[in-house]
């Protein structure tokens, strides 16, 4: 039990690092071989996307299940990309814009990286004649510019829940509260960042009566000063998911918040751990397909982002990657069961993304001021 | 080899190359990083091209002071233990035989093959409650449970003082091996203790090379910010780790920038007077 321990954290360490070089490299050895002779390739890798979505149990997924369907489907192959989590894919794909280059044409973006990457352009516009399925996604889940043109569509949905190591808690927890218990001390592994953690938003909906005391500042800072009751139980702010993921299975960090949908494949793999969606509901985000301005595919790009707006296929990656569909579950063929899986019948939080983009730089420095402090 | 200055295009020719690597890989970027630190930050976007101070007054104050100065006494705390582990191995190490030098330093080159986040992942197993070393202790008998060591302060203090030690030595060696055993058994022969003469013929003859390497180990040590995460909590985070927040996750390069460009004047003032100090105390 020990050696295996010591492994996985080695293992995903390994694997977060150095399967997209090696992706990379592999695609890059393709490309040579293909031109030099093999004319009829040449033209095929004229029609090559690349995709970027979140490093990991997410790529291998998407890789597995979805990506060779579209390419049997389209012609189009797809060149996966390992973005990392939150906005550090955003800065990467606004510098290369500002060098004219797109280190992914297409990518699947969180919605405050969706908003960060609006204010500066580096969306290309969609153009929605091109995609027919996009009618199906769930309006919120379309983004939009001030002036209407369409930013990015809902890509799939996930829920950040209260995740339990099962050996360490026998009996899950069934409020957010469980995070404020003296019993915890030291023992949860939260998100580092104010804009990914949405902790503001639990802790406003736990203890305030939801999401609209964020409102004012004084609500803000009532958060804070109510969050900052939870730091001597906190052992782990991660920024790094994998980092997280090996400490909440050999139980070393045995509770905090996580995605739903990759601990749900863990524990099918048989790991000992659980999410549960606790009574205040869990947090709902999404990722939504956005095509930088610097991309020259922005025609396969409608093709891709149209393919994965289907119904079918929306209900695969309900199965396969475990997200939650941006379309109406009535439209899929979801059962009820698989449904509740991916999803809960609770309310579920949704993030202020308004406030992530109006005063990021407030709430960001009084965050690190709260957890550094 | 030429006594006097060099005249002249050919004889100043070596150093063009170096002059030129110097430019194009540090003060090139190191100026468009003092550009981008006085450009204006648009909220909840990128930055715009301008000559604004505010990127600067943000970070003079109480919180990020507190951060800096921890920053550089741990710095200083590891550059003080690598040296002083990696002096006295290094001075036993030129004194074993050939190949058992060359065994060491291929061990010690390994280590450095090492990226920081194994090392990382290594110590947070190595000190974790599940996995790690005091379940050894328990079965041992020397303690009642295992505990867990990581995250601490003393976890920081061992990864970073792991990952700096093999680079120690290696900038230690040569001037060891170097160095005229003659010295040391003169010393000996007028009747001083090896330890006295360690302390006052050997580590004397070898300072400059000591405030040189205690130097690279802190500027090295300085920068460090994937460690301070995997193995430190958050007040144990350094300046490295909030920058690289701002530039990475928070997009606000401007403020990024301008933290960095401080951090590298104070760090560039604090090695000028380490080679100051060294100076006057030879003269004197």
């Amino acid at each position: 039990m020990n050696e295996t321990t010591g492994k996985q954290g080695l293992h995903a360490a390994l694997t977060g690092g150095i399967s997209r070089r090696a992706v990379m490299a592999g695609a890059g050895t393709l490309a040579t071989v293909a031109a030099i002779g093999f004319p009829n390739i040449v033209r095929a890798q004229s029609k090559t996307l690349k995709v970027g979505v979140y490093g990991g149990y997410f790529k291998e997924s998407f890789e597995k299940h979805i990506f060779p369907e579209f390419s049997k489907a389209t012609g189009i192959t797809v060149e996966a990309i390992a973005e990392p989590t939150g906005e550090a894919w955003l800065v990467q794909l606004e510098q290369a814009a500002r060098a004219r280059q797109a280190p992914a044409d297409v990518s699947m973006m969180s919605q405050v990286a969706m908003l960060k990457g609006a204010s500066a352009e580096l969306w290309a516009p969609f153009d929605l004649s091109k995609i027919p399925n996009a009618a199906k996604v769930v309006p919120h889940l379309v983004n939009k510019y001030p002036d209407g043109k369409v930013s990015g569509i809902g890509a799939v949905s996930w829920y950040i829940t209260l995740v339990t190591n099962t050996k360490s808690y026998p009996q899950a927890p069934d409020s957010w509260a469980a995070l404020w218990d003296p019993a915890n001390k030291d023992k949860l592994g939260l998100l580092a960042l104010v804009s990914n953690s949405f902790l503001l938003e639990v802790t406003a909906a736990t203890f305030f009566g939801g999401t609209k005391h964020l409102d004012s500042e004084q609500g803000q800072l009532d958060c804070f000063k109510k969050l900052a009751e939870l730091k001597s139980n906190v052992k782990l702010w991660y920024r790094d998911e994998a980092q997280f993921e090996a400490s909440l299975k050999s139980g070393e960090i045995p509770m905090g918040q996580y995605y739903h949908d990759v601990t749900g494949l863990a524990a099918a793999d048989g790991q000992p751990v659980r999410s549960t969606f606790p009574k205040e509901g869990g947090i709902l985000d999404s990722g939504s397909w956005a095509v930088t301005r610097a991309s020259k595919a922005g025609d396969l790009a409608h093709v891709f982002v149209d393919y994965m707006c289907q119904p079918s296929i929306q209900a695969l990656l309900s199965r396969k990657v475990g997200t939650a569909p941006t379309i109406d579950r009535k439209l899929t063929d979801l059962t009820d069961q698989e449904f509740a899986a991916v999803s809960s019948d609770i309310a579920p939080i949704i993030p202020r993304y308004d406030l992530y983009t109006s005063k990021s730089d407030w709430l960001n420095q009084k965050w690190t001021e709260m957890i550094v402090g | 080899m030429i006594r006097r200055a060099p005249r002249g295009l050919a004889e100043h020719a070596p150093i063009l190359f170096p002059a030129l690597m110097l430019v194009v890989f540090f003060v090139i970027p190191f100026s468009l990083m003092i550009a981008v630190s006085v450009f204006r930050r648009v909220p909840g976007g990128f930055y715009e091209p301008d000559l604004v101070f505010a990127n600067y007054e943000r970070f003079l104050t109480a919180f990020f002071g507190g951060v800096m100065s921890f920053s550089l006494g741990l710095a200083a705390l590891v550059a003080a233990l690598s040296v002083g582990i990696a002096f006295p191995f290094t001075y036993r190490l030129v004194k074993l035989s050939r190949g058992a030098q060359i065994r060491w330093l291929v061990f010690l080159l390994s280590i450095l093959s090492l990226s920081e986040v194994i090392i990382g992942f290594a110590w947070s197993t190595l000190l974790s409650r599940t996995a790690g070393i005091t379940n050894l202790f328990v079965a041992l008998g020397l303690m009642a449970e295992p505990q867990s060591l990581s995250p601490s302060f003393g976890a920081l203090l061992a990864g970073l003082v792991y990952q700096a030690f093999p680079y120690t030595v290696l900038v230690l060696y040569p001037a060891l091996a170097r160095l005229d055993p003659y010295l040391e058994e003169a010393a000996r022969t007028l009747g001083s203790s090896p330890l006295r003469a360690f302390f006052t013929v050997v580590v004397p003859a070898l300072r400059n090379t000591i405030v040189a390497t205690t130097i690279m180990v802190f500027v090295f040590a300085l920068g460090s910010y994937l460690l301070p995460q995997l193995l430190g909590r958050p007040q144990h985070w350094t300046l490295s780790v909030l920058i690289t927040d701002q530039a990475i996750y928070q997009s606000n390069m401007p403020f990024a920038a301008a933290m960095a460009v401080f951090l590298v004047l104070v760090s560039l003032a604090l090695v000028g007077l380490a080679l100051l100090a060294g100076r006057r105390e030879e003269t004197a």
